[in-house]
């Protein structure tokens, strides 16, 4: 009856996202170069003037003093940087070679964490979104892709890897040490198809508003920055906070429907497991009250006057009760969805 | 996104204009869209203290516990309606506002746009170059066939097109609208499902040990809830007994003991009359019986004893229901009253072990849910049961009753009672299942229209509403000038493309210069 479960593979599986974790550490450090870099330098100019500031070997090397604690990225961020300066001198500021590897080595972290996924749902020989585990590792994926979608989309928002990763980080930590269950079979309440559907939804959803959210915060601080020291180093570290205000409009806008579906698969699979399709389960409560809030933040991005900071503000509520239903619910009160396990 | 359901903006209250006025203000605010989004908001709020206190509708046993835990807070709390969130009438007064909000927005919405659906695009202003998105050039051909084409491709795309003196007029997207229309009185839909659902549905548990049957009838339940006009006298006439039920468990591992499989077997009768047929419910496939859902929500075990009194006749043969008190080995306790015994009434605590084993204080624990080497615990009274007023099968009232003794006992093994009470004898174990018969008449409705919804939010969210212009004029030297122009109507509104598209397809060189 029950399924055999491949230890090795779930061993192999878990160095992955190790592996993941690493990665993504070394990531978050040329991120940090990158920032340091960009802040030091001297106001965006204009293609002859980044040229010039290229010629001056001076400025090209002052990332090594900036981090010296990641000796292996800053090595390759002087030689990098050196290198483009010369060959192509137009190309921009030396912080941007920093970015670029930084982004390089989120990809690779992000497709560890795809092959610990895949790995461990061979492993255990069924979809490997059966615990509180599993389902932050698949969110965690979802929000490094949906990072590297639009930070390789356009450059200029690479940067936002400073806020981004620091929040995968810490679930990949949580799943490791706090959620970690070995890989095994599912408990019959999960044995059924909507598994695949309502919980694949509910994690791509929980990621992407996940990503909605950190856009939000950085709006908050790059609309102050802006309105502080417009020009200033801060405010050119980022997108314009009306780019990021249309970005995390955008994430919530494809999420919401998303959501909405994976709240009427879980009712549906519900009416099946357990009789009713709404029972105002904990779960369901603030899935509900998840729901609410970003149908408020999406009304007020149509009411003059909400949309930039009151809007952001919505998009982080939403995120906070969304965040809580994801652990605090699981970790905190106990209901039908407790079988996720911790 | 300027077309999401805005009613009017607030304004200040009329002065002097009697209760008509008053009326039609109060409406105004009502319908408002800052009146809306606080509704939400506080709907959001209202919905936070339904998951913290425990509900009664959830977890009776937890709201009883949390008012006896709590002697002073608890009964403040309850009378808030804190143990019923979401029946209470604050609770049901923030969405029945929502609601009038939200018909009072959609229906002149509605009217709205059915009257801009049937509407021509509007004409193309005078200089089609002064709006945010637009291109000017020059064409080798006549000014009247740089129209038609543009006519044709407008039409091709899908566009609504108008052709008017000198230019080309054309509108696309009215599915956002009615996307949005369609998801608003989808919600309401589902709301009423719900509705229907609660006001003629019914809801009942009944718990059956492996051999056990019942018949689809009120007094046979257990628990039973229904709505307000359910005809409880007129349930759909099917009988059911409980032929085997099996589980299967995690033997190894950290989630060792963890449930894998259950099934129970059941044997139905459809409708008095009808052939039995055999069944299997599990956790997800519930079984269709006469437009009813039976679901397994529970299980449990249910030792088997024999019970002679001091006489020595058999006055108890048969399982009893014990509750399991550990959730994950299902450690269970139970109640066996046997009032019949003579010369005593007999009454024994049972605490059961599906798989026993010695903890190191000496107590005996389950170390495994299924039930491998069972084992129970006894705790023999003899005096009254106190049977005269109503009490529950799972707890002993043993104020008037002596304990006479405690001892374990295997499979098979008996226990003689002291001072020539009795015997009693384990002799084996059954399973039970709590099974739930569900009915809601308002489910298909509730889906549907939660189908409606989402594809309604997709329209709303993903369709563009844009208009797109063009003119063409002769020019002095021959040519013809053209100006291509759109106009975004919604904030993802990419009417860019439109827009280079067109003026590419009527002769604009390829790179745009204003980049």
């Amino acid at each position: 009856m029950s399924v055999a479960i491949d230890e090795g593979l779930a061993r192999v599986s878990l160095e992955l996202v190790y592996g993941s974790i690493g990665m993504y550490t070394l990531a978050m450090g040329a991120y940090a170069v990158a920032a340091a870099q960009a802040v030091r330098a001297p106001a965006p100019a204009e293609q002859e003037d980044v040229a010039e500031v290229a010629h001056r070997p001076a400025l090209v090397a002052t990332p090594v003093a900036v981090a010296g604690d990641e000796p292996l990225i800053v090595g390759q961020v002087a030689r990098g940087g050196e290198a483009r300066a010369i060959s192509a001198p137009t190309e921009g500021a030396s912080w941007r070679k920093a970015a670029g590897i930084g982004t390089s080595l989120s990809v690779l972290a992000d497709a560890l964490l795809l092959a610990a996924i895949i790995t461990r749902g061979l492993a255990a020989g069924r979809p490997p979104w059966g615990n509180m585990y599993e389902f932050s590792l698949v969110g965690c994926f979802v929000i490094g892709t949906a990072f590297l979608g639009f930070a390789l989309t356009d450059r200029r928002r690479q940067l936002l890897g400073i806020f981004v990763i620091p929040l995968v980080l810490l679930a990949l930590g949580l799943g490791v040490t706090v959620l970690y269950v070995d890989a095994e079979a599912l408990l019959p309440a999960l044995h059924s198809s909507w598994l695949v559907i309502h919980v694949t939804a509910a994690i791509v959803s929980s990621g992407a508003f996940c990503f909605a959210g950190v856009i939000s915060a950085v709006y908050l601080v790059q609309e102050r920055a802006e309105r502080v020291a417009p020009g200033g180093r801060l405010a050119r570290l980022l997108p314009p906070s009306r780019a990021l205000d249309t970005l995390s409009y955008r994430v919530i806008a494809f999420t919401f429907p998303l959501w909405t579906f994976a709240i009427i698969a879980g009712a549906i699979w519900a009416e099946n497991a357990w009789g009713r399709y709404w029972g105002w389960d904990p779960k369901e409560t603030w899935a509900f009250i998840t729901w609410v809030i970003y149908a408020a933040y999406l009304h007020a991005r149509a009411t003059a006057g909400w949309r930039g900071r009151g809007a952001a503000f919505i998009s982080l509520a939403g995120f906070a009760a969304m965040t809580f239903n994801l652990f605090g619910v699981n970790l905190f009160i106990t209901g039908l969805h407790s079988y996720a396990g911790v | 996104m300027t077309d999401t359901l805005t009613g009017t903006e607030p304004t200040a209250p009329p002065a002097g204009l009697g209760p008509l006025g008053w009326a039609r203000w109060v409406w105004r605010q009502l319908t408002s869209m800052r009146t809306a989004l606080f509704l939400l908001f506080l709907l959001a709020l209202a919905a936070v203290p339904g998951s913290l206190l425990p509900q009664r509708g959830t977890d009776p046993v937890a709201v009883a516990d949390y008012l006896r835990r709590h002697p002073t807070l608890g009964p403040i709390l309850d009378r808030l309606s804190g143990f019923d969130v979401f029946a209470a009438p604050w609770f049901a007064a923030i969405y029945v506002l929502l609601l009038v909000s939200l018909v009072g927005c959609v229906l002149p919405r509605t009217r709205q746009h059915l009257r801009a659906s049937r509407a021509r695009p509007p004409a193309a202003p005078r200089n089609l170059t002064r709006l945010p998105v637009s291109r000017s050039f020059t064409a080798h051909r006549p000014a009247e066939e740089v129209l038609e084409a543009a006519y044709d491709d407008l039409r091709s795309h899908r566009f609504r097109v108008e052709r008017g003196d000198g230019y080309v007029a054309a509108e696309k997207g009215f599915l956002r609208e009615t996307g949005n229309l369609v998801f608003h009185l989808a919600v309401v839909a589902i709301l009423i499902g719900v509705g229907v659902g609660s006001s003629w549905g019914f809801k009942g548990t009944r718990i059956l040990v492996e051999g056990d049957g019942f018949s689809d009838t009120l007094t046979q339940y257990d628990g039973f809830t229904a709505g307000r006009f359910t005809n409880a006298d007129d349930l759909p006439p099917f009988s059911l007994t409980l032929k085997r039920f099996d589980a299967t468990y995690q033997t190894a591992g950290d989630q060792r003991g963890a449930a894998r499989s259950f099934a129970a077997t059941v044997q139905v009768i459809d409708h008095p009359g009808a052939q039995p047929r055999t069944a299997t419910i599990r956790v997800n496939s519930p079984l269709h019986v006469a437009g009813t859902k039976i679901f397994l929500v529970g299980h449990g075990y249910a030792p088997r004893f024999t019970v002679r009194d001091g006489r020595g006749d058999v006055v108890w043969s048969g399982p009893i229901v014990t509750l399991p008190q550990d959730p994950v080995n299902l450690a269970s306790t139970g109640v066996l009253k046997v009032s019949g015994a003579r010369p005593t009434q007999l009454g024994f605590v049972v605490d059961f072990f599906p798989t026993a084993a010695t903890a190191s204080d000496g107590r005996l624990v389950s170390a495994f849910p299924a039930a491998v080497s069972p084992a129970v615990n006894l705790g023999g009274w003899t005096g009254d049961l106190g049977l005269d007023v109503p009490q529950s099968v799972y707890r002993l009232d043993t104020s008037r009753m002596t304990l006479v003794g405690r001892s374990s006992l295997r499979v098979g093994s008996s226990w003689t009672l002291p001072d020539g009470a009795g015997t009693i004898t384990f002799d084996g174990v059954d399973q039970w299942v709590n099974l739930q018969v569900s009915h809601d008449p308002g489910k298909g409705l509730a889906l549907v229209a939660a189908i409606a919804a989402i594809v309604g939010l997709l329209l709303s969210l993903l369709v563009r509403r844009r208009r797109v212009w063009v003119r063409a004029s002769s020019g002095t030297d021959g040519r013809t000038v053209v100006a291509v122009a759109g106009l975004s109507r919604t904030e993802n509104g990419g009417v860019e493309r439109d827009v280079d598209e067109l003026a590419r397809l009527l002769g604009a060189p390829p790179d745009p210069p204003e980049g």
